[in-house]
């Protein structure tokens, strides 16, 4: 026992605890292992066309399907209005945006379950899986937003009458802000379901319903008075009126709803964070 | 030398049955619990980790306030039967899941391997599966390029690095996959029984690889296996976990003494004992065949260590005296090949033990010294010579089973040398 006194401080790296503080989130962690990041988002990238001739064209395929459809059934068919924008531009606009938001809240929410045989195996930050799915739907983003630049060069040399505004310098932040709110969103949801499933029933359903409530398919302006509070009260409906106002020069923008949608943003991705870093430490025993 | 990891009080929780309402209308009684300040009602009424008795409690407590210390540059093999605990400790070890209550503290980054290849994306080429593989198991860019080559050349694929993984043979995707995980540079390797995969050679090759990890690198090694040989040959340290608690820590050597002492569950019989229905034979009637120790008790759950005796005794009652009548046995290794076949009649004339009328106790000491480590049958067989089986080895009628494991004795080689035997031999050098 004499011997413990001479014995040098021990210094330790890590000290593994059952619950560390709520605020603890590891972020240096996660900074460390950024090159799993650019791995994941390179695997994403690569899996997706491998054995395809068409490659990553195939990212074009879905929203421009999706547009025909929604100019066929709602604007020629339903006679939704669409600011005097053409058709297609305005639906590609909503669904190139929409598209990002839905694939990373899908996608986050049920990053748990997905990788459950991963998480099980090994330690790494998980905020990593999270964060490449972001990234990676980023690249997929980047891909469909080509194609609406592709159809809004057509129409300008077809000579359609809309231009571009100021606004189109918000546009890193409208990404950054639809990244966030879907992975903020995502994780609050996955946290949500890896012991109890219900909630992923749910959200399959709800994000085609909350498709409804955002203005993907009709102008803000257009928008009932009685239920445009709740059109209004959805974060992502300013995200893509303010993208839509950027690129077409339609749509209704006005800093308090943009405001609005980033506190909501913010908020939702803290949460996040803390309610997916609690999580994480014991998912594997529930999941 | 300095402490590589330290806990205390380590414990982890797990609960049993299915997830469904029931365990939400707990859920809410414990938050309840929790938010009065008051203890979880749930885990009190936990109990040690006895898979075999039902319990009264829905929470079973795989690892119960274990505490332990791991030494820097240390391997350490953990010890058990299946349930006892060991996959738990590695996984909390590695930061999988956390502990529900105590703490544990580690010097150095810690890699573990408690799978080959989590993570690898069959669409992907090896060499994208050794990149993400990689990075999965903590390495950074840069120290992935720089092993790269040695990573490949280990595995043996360099024909297959732009070949998706899906394509490759189970044992090339093993390959490749352990490959990676050898070349991590953590100060702490935690080493689930990965090693079951793989062809025989391979399992050498990575055997090897781990011995100089912890012997060459000098780096802390934490293994888990059922087989005795390896810890034995990887280990200088050990735990043996019993439901959920820790038995002793001591050397490797000591561990796998006590383990193989305390833990009869093996399936090896040390001992043949002749059935009530078997009809006796008018000349011989085998009564008892057994496998003994240096100390000529029953070897310990069927383990016998290659540096020490092992003898089988073959105990029966003579009823008639032939001359042709034959006593011997046949060892054979796991693969039934038959190692060598031995009878009492083939000593020298002078020292052949003399049969006699009534109960015999015939002796012979076993050569277990070269032999590999590993699990063995040794049968038994009597006949007339030339006339007639009094109790025929194929029958397997007579069969008793040991594993042979070998204290750690010091040599150059971490590797089992080739060859079905393992003879003890020298070399001099006589300076021409």
């Amino acid at each position: 026992m004499t011997n413990d006194s001479l014995v040098v401080e021990q210094r330790w790296d890590l000290d593994v605890k059952p619950q560390n503080s709520l605020f603890s989130l590891n972020l240096k962690d996660v900074w460390s292992y950024r090159d799993l990041l650019w791995l994941l988002v390179r695997r994403d990238f690569v899996s997706f066309y491998k054995q395809t001739i068409l490659g990553p064209l195939w990212f074009f395929v879905q929203p421009l399907l999706t547009t025909i459809m929604f100019t066929l059934v709602f604007g020629t068919m339903g006679g939704f209005q669409t600011d005097g924008l053409p058709k297609p531009l305005f639906y590609l606009a909503g669904i190139t945006a929409w598209n990002y938001f839905a694939d990373c809240i899908t996608k986050t929410s049920t990053v748990f379950k997905d990788n459950a045989n991963i998480f099980g195996k090994v330690y790494f930050p998980r905020l990593i899986m999270p964060l490449s799915i972001v990234v990676s739907n980023l690249v997929r983003f980047g891909v469909q937003f080509l194609l609406f630049l592709l159809v809004m060069a057509f129409y300008v040399i077809k000579g359609t009458d809309f231009h571009v505004t100021w606004a189109i310098a918000l546009f890193p932040v409208v990404v950054v802000l639809m990244a966030a709110l879907g992975l903020g969103a995502g994780m609050v949801i996955s946290a949500m379901t890896t012991k109890y499933r219900d909630l992923a029933f749910l959200l399959t359903f709800g994000i085609q319903l909350l498709m409804y409530a955002t203005t993907v398919i009709y102008p803000l302006s257009t928008a009932n008075e009685k239920y445009k509070w709740i059109i209004a009260a959805n974060p992502m409906t300013p995200l893509i009126e303010t993208f839509r106002y950027g690129f077409l020069g339609k749509g209704s923008f006005t800093w308090i709803s943009f405001g609005y949608s980033s506190l909501v943003t913010v908020v939702l991705l803290v949460v996040g964070i803390i309610i997916f870093n609690k999580v994480e430490k014991d998912f594997v025993d529930t999941v | 030398m300095a402490l590589a990891i330290k806990a205390t009080n380590l414990s982890k929780a797990y609960q049993l049955g299915e997830i469904g309402t029931g365990t939400l209308s707990r859920d809410i009684e414990r938050w309840i619990a929790k938010v009065r300040g008051k203890e979880d009602p749930f885990l009190k009424i936990g109990e040690a980790n006895d898979r075999a008795s039902k319990g009264t409690s829905d929470i079973v407590w795989s690892l119960k306030d274990i505490d332990f210390e791991v030494k820097e540059g240390d391997a350490v093999g953990l010890i058990g039967r299946n349930g006892a605990g060991k996959s738990t400790l590695l996984k909390l070890l590695s930061r999988v899941t956390s502990p529900t209550t105590g703490n544990f503290k580690v010097k150095g980054r810690i890699a573990s391997l408690l799978e080959v290849g989590t993570g690898f994306h069959p669409e992907l080429t090896g060499t994208e599966n050794i990149y993400l593989n990689g990075a999965i198991l903590g390495m950074r860019k840069n120290e992935i390029k720089r092993k790269f080559d040695e990573i490949v050349d280990f595995a043996g694929v360099e024909r297959y690095v732009d070949t998706p993984v899906k394509r490759y043979s189970s044992g090339m995707y093993v390959r490749l996959a352990f490959a990676v995980a050898a070349h991590l540079e953590s100060e702490i390797l935690i080493v689930d029984e990965v090693l079951a995969v793989g062809d025989a050679e391979f399992q050498k090759k990575c055997l090897g690889k781990m011995g100089d990890i912890s012997k060459g690198e000098g780096r802390t090694v934490l293994f888990v296996s059922h087989n005795m040989s390896s810890i034995a040959s990887l280990c200088n340290k050990g735990i043996v976990l019993k439901n959920g608690q820790v038995q002793i820590q001591a050397s490797a050597n000591e561990c796998i003494n006590y383990y193989y002492n305390t833990d009869k569950s093996n399936d090896l019989s040390a001992q043949w004992l002749p059935k009530q229905d078997q009809v006796p034979d008018p000349v011989f009637s085998l009564k008892q065949a057994s496998l003994v120790g240096a100390d000529f008790n029953l070897i310990n759950g069927g383990a016998a260590d290659a540096n020490s005796l092992l003898y089988l005794v073959i105990e029966g009652d003579v009823k008639e005296l032939n001359p042709a009548m034959k006593i011997g046995y046949e060892l054979l290794d796991q693969k039934e090949n038959i190692i060598f076949s031995s009878l009492s009649t083939d000593c020298p004339v002078d020292t052949a033990p003399v049969i006699k009328l009534g109960m015999n106790k015939i002796v012979s000491e076993i050569p277990i010294k070269f032999l590999h480590p590993g699990r063995y049958v040794v049968r038994v067989h009597v006949s007339i010579h030339h006339h007639r089986w009094i109790c025929n080895p194929r029958d397997n009628k007579v069969i008793l089973n040991f594993e042979l494991w070998k204290s750690d004795v010091p040599s150059q080689n971490t590797e089992e040398s080739i060859g079905i035997i393992n003879i003890d031999h020298n070399f001099v050098n006589t300076y021409l």
